[in-house]
């Protein structure tokens, strides 16, 4: 059997997904299904005074209103250990269970009805008014308190520091000392979030758009104050997610009130708009990073502050410190981290998060730095290569990121970059170059799976896993035919359900190198049970062992997890960055012709979905840097722009020419099938390396992101 | 959305029939606004009333001119031979509106009639005065970048967001409607209204009325027409600040100058102070910057629009240049 793992194998579900066939969360039907409509605050902090639903009772198809004074009272049972999904310290969103109103958009009622346009039309009647209190809607970084110790003892520290980074900063001879940030983001995945939940008694069947089907059925178990054992999660596709699906969020509750309430299964799907309050968003960071280096460049001190949103009512805090520890070697770092509390919905990963604003600060910093040294930008990361990761002060597992920094640059061409900028016109056009280093930890969780061989030849794997668009489906077909020694059309791999064996949560891009070596694992249990029947016929076929044998199948389950290899080693996926900007001198229009990313991401399972991961990301980054931002309106508390026509991500023509390379690289010390992680590494970098090539285009810096038309129009 | 009632229109006396029976009752054509309108609750009409069964889709030589019929789709007028020969401001205007699947929905008749892209018109748990008049206006000192500088009152400073309105403003283009009270003949730069103190008002039609056609007259400034869009993405967005020029050179000066501006104000935009400072004078760079100095002349910038004003006159001096070839 020639290898299946590294082929680039068109996805499996694609022809599913293409013709409509895939079942998305919204579009499961058990019978009698009955439709809710969310109803929202208004008002970013006070009480609900009243709810008069008279007239949407009477509107025809209306089922049931469900509001806090008629609702049930729910357990909310105190969660043994938090899943890290959840912020570490605050509570929860309790649906229904007060008059209280913490952010605008908070669900406060939903409306059920017989079809979504009729409980759509009531929830439109329902009458709120309020006792409106004085909230706080301006992020004000004075206002940022240090993360409580819960959070701190999660990984963000409110202070962290090796050496004296303030002594050596201010004897460094050359040094860069800026404030930078970006907006708030949104995921705006295609899919809307949405649950269809359906009782049977006192058991309970969710449907949903989950990254985490194992997580759902553990926060709906401590929510209604039932046994897990009685929660099934069925969550075979996603339509996108980007870290919006990583929490199991209030709607998942509502569907499974309603449902209760009318004893029918009863299904609720965010709008648009919805998508902006009821799930997370990536919060505003606003970040102060000082370099000082050696005037060869060498770096003496990283100081590193940031300052990131959170709501009233869970802590959100994120790994955005951890670039400026970990991606350079500095004997000097000092970070500190400060959560600015708003009237807002709780934010929530977004791909990357922490990471990739933080990656943010330290590579515009570095850019800076370079133009202050004189020196090239790409030359003064060599120059700070970090051997080893002096932040735990271990080596890592594996590392080619200088490989990826010499194959980026021959790529891109960067040799040729004038250094001063505004030195390249192409027509009307000023063009700039900038690039970018992006670094993303990589992590491994235990993952089970179940391996089944059928005697027509057919196998089957099974894990509670889930693919919200990356290709798991597809991969985990790799990782199963090659281990199994069987061709891919032979396998069916079947995820997204909690009665399958359980896997970790689908984001950090930790699935392949867990779910990846769980299913690894089982197909080797699997042919290891095959070898044994088999005895001595090491020819026979897998079907005429099972025939042999009387088996109308034959089937294994392991779990496969890590060691402690994370004590020895630290891993991480690696890339440089490189981009190319043409700007419109006159009106400020920046466009991106070319992007050229290296990646060391480790084994590269299958190379065409792993650039189809990476395109992406750069567009995501493309969109961070360009054109992403949620128009707060800090008297109303409100996303303004909470539409897609308003809120902009890149379109086609936004995008050119993305050039992606895979780095040869395998990481078996940290884990069997040597894959890192891809899905986070592709949107870092991107967004500093633009920043840079509109300052190489314009001579301008621009530290705020979105970087628009007016951040560039000079009188 | 709350339920409404639906009915075909057969003809045109046939939907202002129609009409005249259902007081709170609405006409829709490609519905690409409207259906966003609908979803968002922005507005509640009792009936829809479609317009698509009516035989105006026809494009056809009027005199020297075009006659357009007012179903026929954006990409259809766009990619029209004579639309693109002799009125190039237009093909240019449509080919840069929205995104090629809406140009195959949008028409033409409703493409004029779409409503403001104003961040709290759109958001029916704010205030707006267009939207519940008398409610206030959030925008004035709130998020709107992508608002007016132009045509605003105290009241409402949204911006008219279209891209054609302004292309058929430079072109001379007329309109005619049909109504109750009969066919009737406007310019369309008599369509839209400023907001005052009323901007719940938008237009001069009268109640029941349809636009049917749309009427381009042929001429020496149409033929050498040009279209600016600013935006923030390359594509499928409304412009930040958009120009149309139509300009007839004759022994070497301006004779006949039209320019309007998109995206800046509160309808589509006639700059004739611009248009002033170029008849009479040859079409050079100096004369295109003269000229554009003047396009912002009376705006009322705010934080969140000042920018606006540098961009206008940017587009107004690129968009003369094209139409004097030297750009």
């Amino acid at each position: 059997m020639s290898a299946v793992i590294g082929q680039p194998v068109p996805r499996v579900d694609g022809p599913a997904k293409v013709t409509g066939q895939a079942q998305y969360a919204a579009e499961f039907r058990p019978y009698h299904l009955a439709f809710a409509a969310i109803v929202s605050s208004t008002i970013p902090r006070g009480h609900i005074r009243t709810v008069d639903v008279a007239e949407a009772e009477r509107a025809p198809g209306v089922l049931a209103i469900i509001t806090h004074e008629n609702c049930e009272r729910l357990p909310y049972k105190e969660l043994g250990k938090r899943p890290q999904v959840d912020p570490n310290s605050g509570e929860q969103l309790h649906v229904f269970q007060s008059a209280e109103v913490l952010f605008a958009g908070q669900p406060i009622a939903a409306v059920v009805a017989e079809t979504q346009e009729a409980a759509d039309g009531a929830a439109r009647l329902v009458r709120v008014a309020y006792t409106v209190d004085e909230p706080t809607t301006v992020f004000q970084i004075s206002d940022g308190k240090p993360p409580s110790r819960e959070t701190a003892e999660a990984g963000r520290p409110a202070e962290s520091a090796r050496g004296d980074a303030g002594s050596a900063l201010g004897l460094a001879p050359v040094k860069v000392d800026i404030a930078c940030g970006h907006a708030r983001e949104h995921h705006n995945a295609m899919e809307p979030h949405a649950t269809i939940a359906e009782w049977d008694g006192d058991r309970l069947t969710l449907y949903d758009k989950s990254q985490w089907v194992s997580n759902v059925r553990m926060e709906i178990a401590h929510v209604f104050g039932i046994p897990e054992a009685n929660i099934r999660v069925i969550s075979p596709f996603v339509g996108g997610a980007f870290g919006s699906a990583l929490r199991t969020w209030p709607h998942v509750t509502i569907a499974a009130l309603c449902a209760r309430r009318v004893h029918r299964p009863v299904r609720v799907e965010l709008t648009r708009r919805e998508c902006f309050t009821a799930i997370g968003f990536r919060p505003l960071t606003r970040h102060r990073i000082a370099l000082g280096a050696e005037r060869d460049g060498r770096l003496q001190a990283i100081v590193h502050e940031a300052y990131g949103q959170t709501s009233m009512y869970e802590e959100y805090a994120e790994t955005t410190l951890e670039p400026a520890r970990t991606t350079y070697s500095c004997p000097n770092v000092r970070t500190q981290y400060r959560l600015v509390e708003m009237n807002t919905n709780t934010p929530c990963p977004m791909r990357a998060p922490g990471v990739s604003t933080g990656t943010l600060a330290v590579e515009m910093a570095m850019n800076e730095l370079a133009e202050a040294l004189g020196m090239d930008p790409l030359e003064l990361r060599l120059r700070n290569y970090a051997e080893r990761d002096e932040s735990s002060n271990l080596p890592w597992s594996s590392k080619a990121l200088r490989e990826c920094y010499r194959v980026g640059a021959e790529r891109f061409g960067w040799s040729r970059r004038p250094a001063a900028p505004r030195a390249m016109r192409d027509g009307g056009c000023l063009v700039g170059w900038g690039m970018a280093s992006a670094i993303y930890h990589a992590n491994r969780s235990a993952c089970a799976a179940q391996a089944i061989l059928y005697a027509n030849g057919q196998a089957v794997v099974r894990t509670a896993a889930s693919d919200m668009g990356p290709g798991t489906y597809t991969s985990m077909t790799q990782v199963a035919a090659e281990t199994l020694g069987l061709p891919i059309e032979k396998v069916d791999v079947e995820i997204g359900d909690t009665a399958m064996p359980k896997a970790p949560v689908h984001g950090g891009s930790i699935t392949m190198a867990s779910v990846g070596n769980g299913v690894k694992a089982a197909c080797e249990a699997l042919r290891e049970k095959l070898r044994a029947l088999a005895g001595n016929e090491t020819d026979a076929s897998p079907e005429a062992i099972l025939r042999k044998h009387e088996l109308d199948h034959l089937e294994a389950e392991a779990e496969s997890k890590p060691g402690d290899e994370s004590e020895k080693y630290a891993s991480a996926a690696f890339g440089a960055v490189f981009a190319e900007v043409r700007v419109d001198p006159a009106f400020g229009t920046v466009r991106v012709p070319r992007l050229v990313g290296a990646y060391d991401a480790g084994r590269i399972i299958n190379p065409m979905i792993a650039r189809s991961q990476c395109i992406g990301g750069m567009v995501g980054g493309l969109g961070m840097a360009l054109l992403e931002a949620a128009e707060w309106d800090e008297r109303l508390g409100r996303v303004m722009n909470a539409n897609l026509a308003e809120y902009l991500v890149p379109v086609c023509a936004d995008v050119a020419e993305l050039d992606v390379t895979f780095v040869p690289s395998e990481d078996t010390i940290f884990n069997p099938l040597g894959a890192k992680g891809l899905a986070e590494i592709a949107l870092c970098g991107v967004a500093p390396a633009i920043a840079e090539a509109v300052w190489h285009a314009t001579g301008k810096r621009v530290r705020d992101l979105p970087i628009r038309v007016e951040d560039l129009l000079a009188e | 959305m709350l339920p409404f009632g639906y009915a075909q229109a057969k003809d045109v006396g046939n939907a202002i029939q129609l009409m005249g029976r259902a007081p709170h009752a609405m006409f829709v054509a490609g519905g690409t606004d409207m259906l966003q309108l609908l979803r968002e609750g922005v507005i509640e009409p009792a009936e829809l009333i479609d317009l698509n069964a009516l035989p105006l889709a026809g494009i056809e030589a009027d005199g020297e001119g075009l006659r357009i019929g007012a179903l026929a789709r954006l990409s259809d007028v766009a990619d029209h031979a004579r639309v693109r020969a002799e009125f190039p401001v237009l093909a240019r205007a449509l080919a840069e509106t929205a995104s090629p699947q809406v140009r195959n929905m949008a028409t033409i008749g409703g493409n004029l009639l779409q409503r403001t892209r104003c961040l709290y018109f759109r958001d029916v748990a704010v205030p707006c005065n267009k939207r519940q008049p008398g409610s206030g206006c959030p925008a004035l000192d709130g998020q709107n970048r992508m608002n007016a500088i132009l045509g605003g009152s105290a009241h409402c400073i949204a911006a008219y967001p279209g891209d054609m309105a302004n292309a058929l403003i430079v072109l001379d283009a007329m309109l005619t409607v049909h109504g109750p009270e009969g066919e009737r003949r406007l310019k369309v730069e008599e369509l839209h209204r400023e907001p005052g103190d009323a901007p719940h008002v938008e237009t001069t039609m009268r109640p029941g009325e349809i636009i049917t056609a749309i009427h381009l007259p042929s001429s020496a400034h149409a033929g050498n027409s040009h279209y600016v869009k600013i935006r923030d993405r390359a594509s499928f967005e409304w412009a930040l600040v958009s120009a149309a020029a139509a300009i007839e050179v004759a022994d070497g000066a301006v004779r006949v100058a039209r320019v309007a501006a998109g995206g800046v104000a509160t309808k589509p935009w006639r700059l004739p102070e611009v248009e002033h400072r170029l008849v009479g004078r040859k079409l050079d760079e100096a004369a295109a910057l003269t000229a554009a100095e003047a396009a912002a002349h009376g705006a009322a910038l705010r934080p969140g629009t000042a920018f606006k004003a540098i961009l206008l006159r940017r587009a107004v001096e690129r968009v003369l240049l094209m139409a004097g070839g030297l750009a």
